[in-house]
Protein backbone atom coordinates (compact mmCIF):
# COMPACT_ATOMS: atom_id res chain seq x y z
CA UNK A 1 0.00 0.00 0.00
CA UNK A 2 1.18 3.68 -0.85
CA UNK A 3 1.25 6.31 0.89
CA UNK A 4 -0.29 9.95 0.85
CA UNK A 5 1.88 13.03 0.78
CA UNK A 6 1.08 13.18 4.69
CA UNK A 7 2.10 10.07 5.66
CA UNK A 8 5.06 9.88 3.68
CA UNK A 9 6.35 13.27 4.53
CA UNK A 10 5.98 13.15 8.10
CA UNK A 11 7.55 9.50 7.89
CA UNK A 12 10.83 11.69 5.86
CA UNK A 13 10.81 14.40 8.44
CA UNK A 14 10.87 11.80 11.90
CA UNK A 15 13.42 9.20 10.26
CA UNK A 16 10.43 6.44 9.41
CA UNK A 17 10.15 4.12 6.60
CA UNK A 18 6.38 5.04 6.73
CA UNK A 19 3.85 6.31 9.04
CA UNK A 20 -0.06 5.39 9.27
CA UNK A 21 -2.72 8.02 10.34
CA UNK A 22 -3.41 8.06 14.12
CA UNK A 23 0.24 7.70 14.52
CA UNK A 24 1.84 10.34 16.33
CA UNK A 25 5.53 11.52 14.97
CA UNK A 26 8.38 13.94 16.44
CA UNK A 27 9.34 16.38 14.22
CA UNK A 28 11.47 19.42 13.48
CA UNK A 29 9.96 21.81 11.23
CA UNK A 30 11.79 23.68 9.05
CA UNK A 31 10.53 26.81 9.42
CA UNK A 32 8.26 28.10 12.32
CA UNK A 33 6.72 31.24 11.57
CA UNK A 34 5.55 34.35 13.81
CA UNK A 35 4.16 37.71 13.09
CA UNK A 36 3.26 40.55 15.36
CA UNK A 37 2.43 37.86 18.17
CA UNK A 38 6.03 37.21 18.29
CA UNK A 39 6.63 39.58 21.06
CA UNK A 40 3.75 37.78 23.05
CA UNK A 41 5.24 34.72 22.54
CA UNK A 42 8.74 36.43 23.84
CA UNK A 43 7.14 37.22 26.86
CA UNK A 44 5.75 34.29 28.01
CA UNK A 45 9.40 32.94 27.81
CA UNK A 46 11.80 35.78 28.28
CA UNK A 47 13.97 34.02 31.36
CA UNK A 48 14.00 30.71 29.40
CA UNK A 49 15.73 32.36 26.46
CA UNK A 50 18.00 34.03 28.25
CA UNK A 51 18.88 30.66 30.12
CA UNK A 52 18.64 28.06 26.62
CA UNK A 53 18.68 30.58 23.76
CA UNK A 54 17.11 29.99 20.37
CA UNK A 55 17.19 26.25 19.65
CA UNK A 56 17.82 26.81 15.72
CA UNK A 57 18.00 30.74 15.17
CA UNK A 58 17.60 29.32 11.25
CA UNK A 59 14.55 28.16 11.63
CA UNK A 60 12.21 31.14 13.01
CA UNK A 61 10.64 33.18 9.82
CA UNK A 62 9.21 36.53 11.46
CA UNK A 63 7.18 38.98 9.51
CA UNK A 64 5.73 42.10 11.01
CA UNK A 65 2.18 41.98 9.14
CA UNK A 66 -0.96 42.16 10.80
CA UNK A 67 -1.16 45.85 12.48
CA UNK A 68 0.86 47.52 10.72
CA UNK A 69 2.04 50.87 10.44
CA UNK A 70 1.75 50.40 14.20
CA UNK A 71 -1.80 51.67 15.10
CA UNK A 72 -0.91 52.59 19.06
CA UNK A 73 1.57 52.53 21.27
CA UNK A 74 1.15 48.97 22.26
CA UNK A 75 1.09 47.99 18.95
CA UNK A 76 4.46 49.62 18.58
CA UNK A 77 5.59 48.04 21.53
CA UNK A 78 4.98 44.46 20.22
CA UNK A 79 6.99 45.55 17.23
CA UNK A 80 10.09 46.49 18.95
CA UNK A 81 9.92 43.68 20.65
CA UNK A 82 9.60 41.15 17.97
CA UNK A 83 12.30 43.09 16.13
CA UNK A 84 14.98 43.33 19.16
CA UNK A 85 14.41 39.69 19.84
CA UNK A 86 15.55 38.68 16.37
CA UNK A 87 18.71 41.02 16.94
CA UNK A 88 19.51 39.24 20.02
CA UNK A 89 19.27 36.07 19.40
CA UNK A 90 20.80 37.01 15.84
CA UNK A 91 17.72 35.16 13.70
CA UNK A 92 18.77 35.80 10.23
CA UNK A 93 14.80 35.48 8.97
CA UNK A 94 13.32 38.68 10.21
CA UNK A 95 11.02 41.19 7.91
CA UNK A 96 9.98 44.39 9.00
CA UNK A 97 6.97 46.84 8.53
CA UNK A 98 6.24 46.68 5.13
CA UNK A 99 7.71 43.31 3.44
CA UNK A 100 4.34 42.02 3.45
CA UNK A 101 1.23 39.74 4.78
CA UNK A 102 3.83 37.34 6.58
CA UNK A 103 2.12 34.32 4.49
CA UNK A 104 3.27 36.24 1.23
CA UNK A 105 6.85 36.50 2.33
CA UNK A 106 7.55 33.17 3.25
CA UNK A 107 6.62 32.46 -0.42
CA UNK A 108 8.46 35.22 -1.98
CA UNK A 109 11.89 34.65 0.05
CA UNK A 110 12.09 31.12 -0.50
CA UNK A 111 11.43 29.78 2.72
CA UNK A 112 8.31 27.83 1.73
CA UNK A 113 9.70 25.32 -0.45
CA UNK A 114 8.55 21.72 -1.95
CA UNK A 115 9.10 18.98 0.78
CA UNK A 116 9.44 21.14 3.37
CA UNK A 117 7.45 21.55 7.06
CA UNK A 118 6.48 24.32 8.32
CA UNK A 119 4.44 25.66 11.24
CA UNK A 120 3.16 28.81 12.17
CA UNK A 121 1.59 31.04 14.78
CA UNK A 122 -1.01 31.92 12.66
CA UNK A 123 -4.12 29.34 10.99
CA UNK A 124 -3.23 30.47 6.89
CA UNK A 125 0.00 28.67 7.47
CA UNK A 126 -1.44 26.11 5.31
CA UNK A 127 -1.23 28.36 2.26
CA UNK A 128 2.21 27.03 1.45
CA UNK A 129 0.78 23.79 0.62
CA UNK A 130 0.36 25.63 -2.74
CA UNK A 131 4.07 25.18 -3.09
CA UNK A 132 4.03 21.03 -2.02
CA UNK A 133 4.90 21.93 1.19
CA UNK A 134 3.29 20.26 4.38
CA UNK A 135 2.67 23.27 6.23
CA UNK A 136 0.13 23.99 9.37
CA UNK A 137 -0.94 26.28 12.41
CA UNK A 138 -0.06 25.71 16.10
CA UNK A 139 -0.83 27.99 18.90
CA UNK A 140 1.57 30.64 20.46
CA UNK A 141 2.49 28.57 23.36
CA UNK A 142 4.06 26.21 20.64
CA UNK A 143 5.60 28.54 19.02
CA UNK A 144 7.62 29.11 22.76
CA UNK A 145 8.17 25.96 23.01
CA UNK A 146 9.68 25.67 19.57
CA UNK A 147 12.15 28.31 19.92
CA UNK A 148 13.56 27.03 23.19
CA UNK A 149 13.21 23.23 22.21
CA UNK A 150 12.76 23.12 18.64
CA UNK A 151 10.98 20.05 18.42
CA UNK A 152 7.25 19.40 18.38
CA UNK A 153 4.62 16.33 17.57
CA UNK A 154 2.33 15.96 15.30
CA UNK A 155 -0.70 13.04 14.56
CA UNK A 156 -0.16 11.79 11.10
CA UNK A 157 -3.91 12.59 9.22
CA UNK A 158 -5.78 10.77 7.21
CA UNK A 159 -6.37 12.44 3.42
CA UNK A 160 -9.11 13.67 1.19
CA UNK A 161 -8.59 13.14 -2.58
CA UNK A 162 -9.80 15.85 -4.10
CA UNK A 163 -9.49 15.68 -8.64
CA UNK A 164 -10.05 18.64 -10.43
CA UNK A 165 -11.03 18.03 -13.93
CA UNK A 166 -11.21 20.94 -16.99
CA UNK A 167 -10.54 24.71 -16.40
CA UNK A 168 -12.00 27.71 -14.66
CA UNK A 169 -13.89 29.90 -17.00
CA UNK A 170 -12.76 34.03 -16.53
CA UNK A 171 -14.31 35.72 -14.93
CA UNK A 172 -14.95 33.03 -12.70
CA UNK A 173 -11.58 32.19 -10.05
CA UNK A 174 -9.91 30.31 -7.47
CA UNK A 175 -11.76 31.33 -5.22
CA UNK A 176 -15.28 30.79 -6.34
CA UNK A 177 -14.10 26.93 -6.97
CA UNK A 178 -12.88 26.95 -3.48
CA UNK A 179 -16.46 28.38 -2.04
CA UNK A 180 -17.93 25.74 -3.57
CA UNK A 181 -15.90 23.44 -2.05
CA UNK A 182 -16.24 24.43 1.44
CA UNK A 183 -19.67 25.01 0.63
CA UNK A 184 -20.31 21.27 -0.45
CA UNK A 185 -18.65 19.87 2.63
CA UNK A 186 -18.76 22.24 5.26
CA UNK A 187 -16.40 24.43 7.54
CA UNK A 188 -15.18 21.28 9.54
CA UNK A 189 -15.64 18.88 6.25
CA UNK A 190 -11.99 18.35 6.59
CA UNK A 191 -11.45 18.71 10.03
CA UNK A 192 -8.01 17.06 11.37
CA UNK A 193 -7.28 15.55 7.58
CA UNK A 194 -5.23 16.42 4.80
CA UNK A 195 -6.83 17.55 1.17
CA UNK A 196 -4.71 16.90 -1.52
CA UNK A 197 -5.37 18.44 -4.84
CA UNK A 198 -5.45 16.09 -8.20
CA UNK A 199 -5.86 16.09 -12.02
CA UNK A 200 -6.07 19.43 -13.78
CA UNK A 201 -3.61 21.21 -11.78
CA UNK A 202 -1.58 22.78 -14.05
CA UNK A 203 -4.56 24.60 -15.12
CA UNK A 204 -4.08 27.24 -12.22
CA UNK A 205 -1.45 29.23 -10.88
CA UNK A 206 0.99 29.50 -8.33
CA UNK A 207 -0.96 32.37 -7.15
CA UNK A 208 -4.44 30.73 -7.70
CA UNK A 209 -3.09 27.34 -5.72
CA UNK A 210 -2.42 30.32 -3.19
CA UNK A 211 -5.75 31.45 -2.63
CA UNK A 212 -7.21 27.41 -2.51
CA UNK A 213 -4.29 26.38 -0.20
CA UNK A 214 -4.87 29.79 1.71
CA UNK A 215 -8.07 28.57 2.51
CA UNK A 216 -7.82 25.01 3.56
CA UNK A 217 -8.15 25.75 7.31
CA UNK A 218 -11.74 27.32 6.44
CA UNK A 219 -12.72 23.37 5.58
CA UNK A 220 -10.83 22.50 9.08
CA UNK A 221 -8.05 21.16 7.34
CA UNK A 222 -4.45 20.01 8.86
CA UNK A 223 -2.73 20.87 5.08
CA UNK A 224 -4.29 21.91 1.53
CA UNK A 225 -1.47 20.72 -0.63
CA UNK A 226 -0.81 20.72 -4.22
CA UNK A 227 1.61 18.51 -6.18
CA UNK A 228 5.26 20.45 -7.29
CA UNK A 229 4.86 20.64 -11.44
CA UNK A 230 6.03 22.78 -14.20
CA UNK A 231 4.17 25.69 -13.02
CA UNK A 232 5.48 25.37 -9.82
CA UNK A 233 9.18 24.42 -10.60
CA UNK A 234 8.79 28.10 -12.95
CA UNK A 235 7.78 29.89 -9.98
CA UNK A 236 10.31 28.78 -7.53
CA UNK A 237 12.59 29.52 -10.47
CA UNK A 238 11.66 33.36 -10.82
CA UNK A 239 12.03 34.22 -6.97
CA UNK A 240 15.89 32.47 -7.17
CA UNK A 241 15.28 29.25 -5.78
CA UNK A 242 17.67 26.67 -7.54
CA UNK A 243 16.28 23.43 -8.92
CA UNK A 244 17.85 20.77 -6.37
CA UNK A 245 17.63 23.47 -3.57
CA UNK A 246 14.14 21.70 -2.81
CA UNK A 247 12.93 17.84 -2.58
CA UNK A 248 9.67 17.70 -3.45
CA UNK A 249 7.58 14.59 -2.91
CA UNK A 250 3.83 13.59 -3.51
CA UNK A 251 1.63 10.79 -2.65
CA UNK A 252 1.78 7.29 -4.28
CA UNK A 253 -1.10 6.02 -6.93
CA UNK A 254 -1.97 3.31 -4.54
CA UNK A 255 -2.40 5.57 -1.23
CA UNK A 256 -5.41 5.16 0.41
CA UNK A 257 -8.06 8.55 1.33
CA UNK A 258 -10.84 8.58 3.75
CA UNK A 259 -12.77 10.30 1.00
CA UNK A 260 -12.48 11.30 -2.50
CA UNK A 261 -14.63 13.92 -4.50
CA UNK A 262 -14.44 15.21 -8.13
CA UNK A 263 -14.80 18.74 -9.45
CA UNK A 264 -15.05 19.71 -13.24
CA UNK A 265 -13.67 23.94 -13.42
CA UNK A 266 -15.60 24.24 -15.92
CA UNK A 267 -18.91 24.45 -13.68
CA UNK A 268 -17.85 26.43 -11.13
CA UNK A 269 -20.19 29.61 -10.93
CA UNK A 270 -18.83 32.80 -8.87
CA UNK A 271 -20.30 32.49 -5.42
CA UNK A 272 -20.44 34.12 -1.99
CA UNK A 273 -19.98 33.05 1.65
CA UNK A 274 -22.41 34.85 3.22
CA UNK A 275 -22.63 35.62 6.73
CA UNK A 276 -21.54 34.75 9.35
CA UNK A 277 -20.01 31.12 8.40
CA UNK A 278 -17.58 30.47 5.41
CA UNK A 279 -19.70 27.31 4.00
CA UNK A 280 -22.79 29.45 3.97
CA UNK A 281 -22.52 29.40 0.19
CA UNK A 282 -25.11 31.38 -1.93
CA UNK A 283 -24.52 31.48 -5.52
CA UNK A 284 -24.03 35.80 -6.74
CA UNK A 285 -27.42 35.85 -8.14
CA UNK A 286 -29.37 34.39 -4.89
CA UNK A 287 -27.56 38.05 -3.62
CA UNK A 288 -27.36 40.22 -6.64
CA UNK A 289 -28.64 43.52 -5.77
CA UNK A 290 -27.87 43.90 -2.23
CA UNK A 291 -26.27 47.34 -0.94
CA UNK A 292 -22.47 47.25 0.11
CA UNK A 293 -20.84 50.18 1.84
CA UNK A 294 -16.99 48.56 1.58
CA UNK A 295 -15.28 46.67 -0.64
CA UNK A 296 -11.99 45.05 1.12
CA UNK A 297 -9.56 43.86 -2.21
CA UNK A 298 -6.60 41.93 -1.05
CA UNK A 299 -5.43 40.14 2.02
CA UNK A 300 -3.50 36.47 2.01
CA UNK A 301 -6.13 35.15 0.20
CA UNK A 302 -6.52 37.59 -2.79
CA UNK A 303 -3.95 40.36 -2.87
CA UNK A 304 -1.72 38.47 -5.21
CA UNK A 305 -0.69 40.92 -8.80
CA UNK A 306 -2.83 38.56 -10.86
CA UNK A 307 -6.10 39.39 -8.52
CA UNK A 308 -5.50 43.08 -8.77
CA UNK A 309 -5.04 42.88 -11.90
CA UNK A 310 -8.50 41.52 -12.29
CA UNK A 311 -10.06 43.38 -10.61
CA UNK A 312 -8.40 46.62 -12.34
CA UNK A 313 -9.37 44.88 -15.46
CA UNK A 314 -13.07 45.19 -14.65
CA UNK A 315 -12.85 49.02 -13.03
CA UNK A 316 -10.89 50.22 -15.65
CA UNK A 317 -12.86 53.17 -17.04
CA UNK A 318 -15.02 53.15 -14.24
CA UNK A 319 -16.13 54.92 -10.41
CA UNK A 320 -16.51 53.46 -7.55
CA UNK A 321 -20.31 53.80 -6.33
CA UNK A 322 -20.18 56.87 -4.41
CA UNK A 323 -21.85 54.61 -1.84
CA UNK A 324 -19.03 52.44 -1.19
CA UNK A 325 -15.39 52.20 0.20
CA UNK A 326 -13.13 50.13 -2.17
CA UNK A 327 -10.07 49.31 -0.43
CA UNK A 328 -7.17 47.76 -1.59
CA UNK A 329 -4.15 45.72 0.23
CA UNK A 330 -1.50 44.40 -1.88
CA UNK A 331 -0.10 41.18 -0.10
CA UNK A 332 3.48 42.23 0.10
CA UNK A 333 5.81 45.62 -1.19
CA UNK A 334 6.91 43.53 -4.31
CA UNK A 335 3.26 42.92 -5.52
CA UNK A 336 2.69 46.61 -4.66
CA UNK A 337 5.69 47.76 -6.67
CA UNK A 338 5.09 45.36 -9.49
CA UNK A 339 1.18 46.78 -9.54
CA UNK A 340 2.05 50.38 -8.97
CA UNK A 341 5.16 50.19 -12.22
CA UNK A 342 2.53 48.62 -14.49
CA UNK A 343 -0.58 50.78 -13.99
CA UNK A 344 -2.66 48.45 -11.88
CA UNK A 345 -2.82 50.79 -8.98
CA UNK A 346 -3.00 53.99 -11.39
CA UNK A 347 -6.33 52.57 -12.44
CA UNK A 348 -7.73 51.61 -8.73
CA UNK A 349 -6.85 54.82 -7.31
CA UNK A 350 -8.18 56.45 -10.63
CA UNK A 351 -11.53 54.50 -9.69
CA UNK A 352 -11.90 55.97 -6.45
CA UNK A 353 -9.75 52.88 -4.28
CA UNK A 354 -7.89 53.84 -1.32
CA UNK A 355 -4.84 51.74 -1.06
CA UNK A 356 -3.58 50.38 2.13
CA UNK A 357 -0.05 49.20 2.79
CA UNK A 358 0.81 45.50 2.51
CA UNK A 359 -0.32 44.20 5.90
CA UNK A 360 -3.81 42.60 7.01
CA UNK A 361 -5.62 45.78 7.71
CA UNK A 362 -9.33 45.19 7.88
CA UNK A 363 -9.06 42.07 7.77
CA UNK A 364 -9.14 41.00 11.01
CA UNK A 365 -10.83 43.79 12.59
CA UNK A 366 -7.76 45.95 14.66
CA UNK A 367 -7.13 49.17 12.17
CA UNK A 368 -7.74 50.70 8.55
CA UNK A 369 -11.56 50.02 7.79
CA UNK A 370 -12.87 48.36 10.48
CA UNK A 371 -16.61 48.30 10.47
CA UNK A 372 -20.01 50.16 12.00
CA UNK A 373 -23.38 48.55 12.82
CA UNK A 374 -25.41 47.71 9.76
CA UNK A 375 -22.74 48.68 7.45
CA UNK A 376 -22.25 45.31 4.83
CA UNK A 377 -18.76 44.13 3.36
CA UNK A 378 -17.56 42.48 0.49
CA UNK A 379 -14.02 41.35 0.72
CA UNK A 380 -11.79 38.92 -0.62
CA UNK A 381 -10.48 37.74 2.31
CA UNK A 382 -10.92 34.39 3.49
CA UNK A 383 -13.46 35.21 7.40
CA UNK A 384 -17.07 35.98 7.42
CA UNK A 385 -16.82 35.83 11.40
CA UNK A 386 -19.67 37.72 13.03
CA UNK A 387 -17.61 40.47 14.47
CA UNK A 388 -14.57 40.01 12.84
CA UNK A 389 -14.00 43.70 11.32
CA UNK A 390 -15.04 45.67 13.89
CA UNK A 391 -18.88 45.98 14.95
CA UNK A 392 -20.92 42.12 15.60
CA UNK A 393 -23.54 44.40 14.00
CA UNK A 394 -21.95 44.08 10.82
CA UNK A 395 -22.40 41.49 7.64
CA UNK A 396 -19.20 40.33 5.82
CA UNK A 397 -19.42 38.61 2.63
CA UNK A 398 -16.71 36.99 1.17
CA UNK A 399 -15.98 37.02 -3.05
CA UNK A 400 -13.78 36.92 -5.35
CA UNK A 401 -11.11 39.87 -7.05
CA UNK A 402 -13.64 39.79 -10.03
CA UNK A 403 -17.21 40.01 -8.30
CA UNK A 404 -15.46 42.61 -5.46
CA UNK A 405 -14.93 44.90 -8.63
CA UNK A 406 -18.20 44.63 -10.35
CA UNK A 407 -19.74 45.11 -6.91
CA UNK A 408 -17.65 48.00 -6.08
CA UNK A 409 -19.17 49.57 -9.19
CA UNK A 410 -22.54 49.06 -8.87
CA UNK A 411 -22.78 49.60 -5.24
CA UNK A 412 -24.75 46.59 -5.13
CA UNK A 413 -23.62 42.86 -5.41
CA UNK A 414 -22.73 41.92 -8.86
CA UNK A 415 -22.14 39.39 -11.45
CA UNK A 416 -18.64 39.91 -12.64
CA UNK A 417 -19.55 38.07 -15.88
CA UNK A 418 -21.71 41.01 -16.75
CA UNK A 419 -19.11 43.03 -16.85
CA UNK A 420 -16.53 43.71 -19.94
CA UNK A 421 -13.42 43.47 -19.18
CA UNK A 422 -10.40 46.02 -20.49
CA UNK B 1 -20.78 24.29 38.71
CA UNK B 2 -22.98 25.75 35.93
CA UNK B 3 -23.08 24.34 32.32
CA UNK B 4 -22.30 27.10 29.36
CA UNK B 5 -24.05 26.01 26.19
CA UNK B 6 -23.62 27.05 22.96
CA UNK B 7 -24.06 25.59 19.33
CA UNK B 8 -22.04 24.53 16.61
CA UNK B 9 -19.28 26.23 14.96
CA UNK B 10 -18.66 28.57 17.54
CA UNK B 11 -15.43 30.30 16.25
CA UNK B 12 -12.45 32.39 17.29
CA UNK B 13 -13.59 35.41 16.90
CA UNK B 14 -16.99 34.60 19.28
CA UNK B 15 -14.65 33.22 21.69
CA UNK B 16 -12.32 36.48 21.84
CA UNK B 17 -12.49 39.28 19.77
CA UNK B 18 -9.91 39.93 16.79
CA UNK B 19 -9.55 43.32 17.80
CA UNK B 20 -7.49 42.86 20.06
CA UNK B 21 -5.87 39.74 19.71
CA UNK B 22 -2.39 42.51 19.47
CA UNK B 23 -3.47 44.44 22.92
CA UNK B 24 -4.67 41.15 25.09
CA UNK B 25 -2.31 38.65 25.91
CA UNK B 26 -2.17 37.74 29.69
CA UNK B 27 -5.20 36.35 31.56
CA UNK B 28 -5.88 39.58 32.85
CA UNK B 29 -6.23 41.25 29.89
CA UNK B 30 -8.17 38.30 27.84
CA UNK B 31 -10.93 37.63 30.61
CA UNK B 32 -13.01 41.05 30.31
CA UNK B 33 -13.10 40.04 26.59
CA UNK B 34 -13.77 36.37 26.93
CA UNK B 35 -17.00 35.50 24.69
CA UNK B 36 -17.88 38.78 24.31
CA UNK B 37 -19.72 38.76 20.74
CA UNK B 38 -21.22 35.33 22.15
CA UNK B 39 -22.49 35.35 25.45
CA UNK B 40 -21.70 39.09 27.18
CA UNK B 41 -22.39 37.36 30.53
CA UNK B 42 -19.78 35.40 30.62
CA UNK B 43 -16.73 37.28 31.42
CA UNK B 44 -18.59 38.52 34.74
CA UNK B 45 -20.14 35.08 35.64
CA UNK B 46 -18.14 32.07 35.14
CA UNK B 47 -16.46 30.21 38.14
CA UNK B 48 -14.36 27.70 38.72
CA UNK B 49 -15.40 24.35 37.97
CA UNK B 50 -18.01 25.48 35.39
CA UNK B 51 -18.39 23.57 32.32
CA UNK B 52 -18.21 24.92 28.55
CA UNK B 53 -20.98 22.55 26.39
CA UNK B 54 -20.77 23.64 22.16
CA UNK B 55 -21.78 21.70 19.35
CA UNK B 56 -19.60 20.57 16.38
CA UNK B 57 -16.41 22.02 14.79
CA UNK B 58 -15.96 24.21 18.47
CA UNK B 59 -12.98 27.03 18.20
CA UNK B 60 -12.62 26.73 14.05
CA UNK B 61 -10.86 29.82 12.69
CA UNK B 62 -7.78 31.65 14.00
CA UNK B 63 -4.50 30.75 15.56
CA UNK B 64 -5.14 32.80 18.96
CA UNK B 65 -4.85 31.35 22.11
CA UNK B 66 -6.78 33.78 23.90
CA UNK B 67 -9.66 31.93 24.23
CA UNK B 68 -8.06 28.92 25.35
CA UNK B 69 -5.74 30.13 28.00
CA UNK B 70 -8.78 32.31 29.42
CA UNK B 71 -11.10 30.03 29.65
CA UNK B 72 -8.03 27.80 31.72
CA UNK B 73 -7.94 30.69 33.68
CA UNK B 74 -11.28 31.70 34.98
CA UNK B 75 -10.97 28.09 35.81
CA UNK B 76 -13.42 26.02 33.06
CA UNK B 77 -13.08 22.82 34.31
CA UNK B 78 -13.59 21.44 30.60
CA UNK B 79 -15.33 21.73 26.94
CA UNK B 80 -17.27 18.75 26.21
CA UNK B 81 -18.00 19.51 22.53
CA UNK B 82 -19.50 17.13 19.97
CA UNK B 83 -16.32 17.70 17.71
CA UNK B 84 -13.14 20.05 17.94
CA UNK B 85 -11.16 22.46 15.65
CA UNK B 86 -7.33 20.83 15.11
CA UNK B 87 -5.73 23.94 16.00
CA UNK B 88 -7.54 24.58 19.18
CA UNK B 89 -7.44 21.47 20.36
CA UNK B 90 -3.45 21.43 20.05
CA UNK B 91 -3.71 24.72 21.61
CA UNK B 92 -6.13 23.16 24.74
CA UNK B 93 -3.61 20.92 25.17
CA UNK B 94 -0.48 23.15 25.68
CA UNK B 95 -2.73 25.62 28.08
CA UNK B 96 -3.27 22.05 30.21
CA UNK B 97 -6.98 22.48 29.50
CA UNK B 98 -9.39 19.44 29.09
CA UNK B 99 -11.04 19.09 26.32
CA UNK B 100 -14.03 16.25 26.23
CA UNK B 101 -14.81 15.32 22.68
CA UNK B 102 -18.19 13.05 22.80
CA UNK B 103 -21.25 13.64 20.71
CA UNK B 104 -23.32 11.51 22.51
CA UNK B 105 -22.63 13.75 25.29
CA UNK B 106 -23.62 16.49 24.16
CA UNK B 107 -27.01 15.26 22.64
CA UNK B 108 -28.09 13.64 26.16
CA UNK B 109 -27.60 16.92 28.19
CA UNK B 110 -30.62 19.07 28.63
CA UNK B 111 -31.03 22.41 30.30
CA UNK B 112 -30.53 22.03 34.48
CA UNK B 113 -29.11 18.29 34.11
CA UNK B 114 -26.40 17.34 36.52
CA UNK B 115 -23.18 16.70 34.74
CA UNK B 116 -20.17 14.81 36.17
CA UNK B 117 -16.58 13.89 35.02
CA UNK B 118 -14.08 11.14 35.63
CA UNK B 119 -10.87 12.77 32.95
CA UNK B 120 -8.66 10.09 34.31
CA UNK B 121 -11.44 7.13 33.18
CA UNK B 122 -12.74 9.05 29.93
CA UNK B 123 -16.27 8.68 31.62
CA UNK B 124 -18.58 11.55 31.63
CA UNK B 125 -21.78 11.66 33.20
CA UNK B 126 -24.92 13.94 31.49
CA UNK B 127 -28.64 13.41 33.78
CA UNK B 128 -27.31 9.87 34.94
CA UNK B 129 -26.41 8.57 31.82
CA UNK B 130 -22.61 7.53 31.56
CA UNK B 131 -20.94 8.18 28.06
CA UNK B 132 -17.14 7.16 27.27
CA UNK B 133 -15.08 9.74 25.73
CA UNK B 134 -11.29 8.90 24.53
CA UNK B 135 -8.43 9.75 26.12
CA UNK B 136 -5.32 11.15 24.47
CA UNK B 137 -2.36 8.89 23.77
CA UNK B 138 0.01 8.93 26.74
CA UNK B 139 2.78 11.00 25.28
CA UNK B 140 -0.07 13.82 24.62
CA UNK B 141 -1.13 13.23 27.94
CA UNK B 142 2.01 14.00 29.59
CA UNK B 143 1.97 17.43 28.58
CA UNK B 144 -1.75 18.13 29.79
CA UNK B 145 -0.74 16.64 33.17
CA UNK B 146 2.34 18.80 33.56
CA UNK B 147 0.28 21.88 33.57
CA UNK B 148 0.67 22.63 29.58
CA UNK B 149 3.32 23.04 27.10
CA UNK B 150 5.43 25.31 28.86
CA UNK B 151 6.19 23.26 31.61
CA UNK B 152 6.62 20.36 29.93
CA UNK B 153 9.16 22.07 27.62
CA UNK B 154 11.22 23.25 30.71
CA UNK B 155 10.94 19.90 32.45
CA UNK B 156 12.74 18.79 29.62
CA UNK B 157 15.13 20.89 28.56
CA UNK B 158 16.44 20.39 32.27
CA UNK B 159 16.80 16.78 31.91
Amino acid sequence: MGMTFAEKILARKAGLDRAVPGQIVIIEPDHLLTHDNTAAIVDKIVDDLERFGVARPGMPVIALDHVIPAASEKHAVNHKTAREFAARFKLPNFYDVGTGVCHQVLMEKGHALPGRLIVGSDSHTCSYGALGVFATGVDRTEAAALYLRGKTWLKVPETIRITLGGRLQPPVSAKDLVLTIIGDIGADGAAYRAVEFHGSVSTLSIEERFTIANMGVEMGAKIAVFPVDAVTREYLTSIGAEHGSYEPLWADEDAAYCRELTYDLGDIEPVIAAPHKVDNRKSVAELEGMAIQQVLLGTCTNGRLSDLEAAAGILDGHAVSPGVRLLVLPASREIYQAAMENGTLAILSRAGATILPPGCGPCLGAHQGCLAPGEKCLSTANRNFKGRMGSKEAEIYLASPQTAAATAIHGVISDPRKEVSR
Amino acid sequence: MKVWRYGDDVNTDMLFPGKFTYTCSTAEEIRPHLLEDLDPDFAEMVKPGDLVFGGKNFGCGSSREQPTLGLKAVGVEAIVASSFDRIFYRSSINQGLLLVECPDAVAAYNAGDEVTLDAAEGKITVGGREFDFPRLPPEILAIRDAGGLLPWTRAELEK
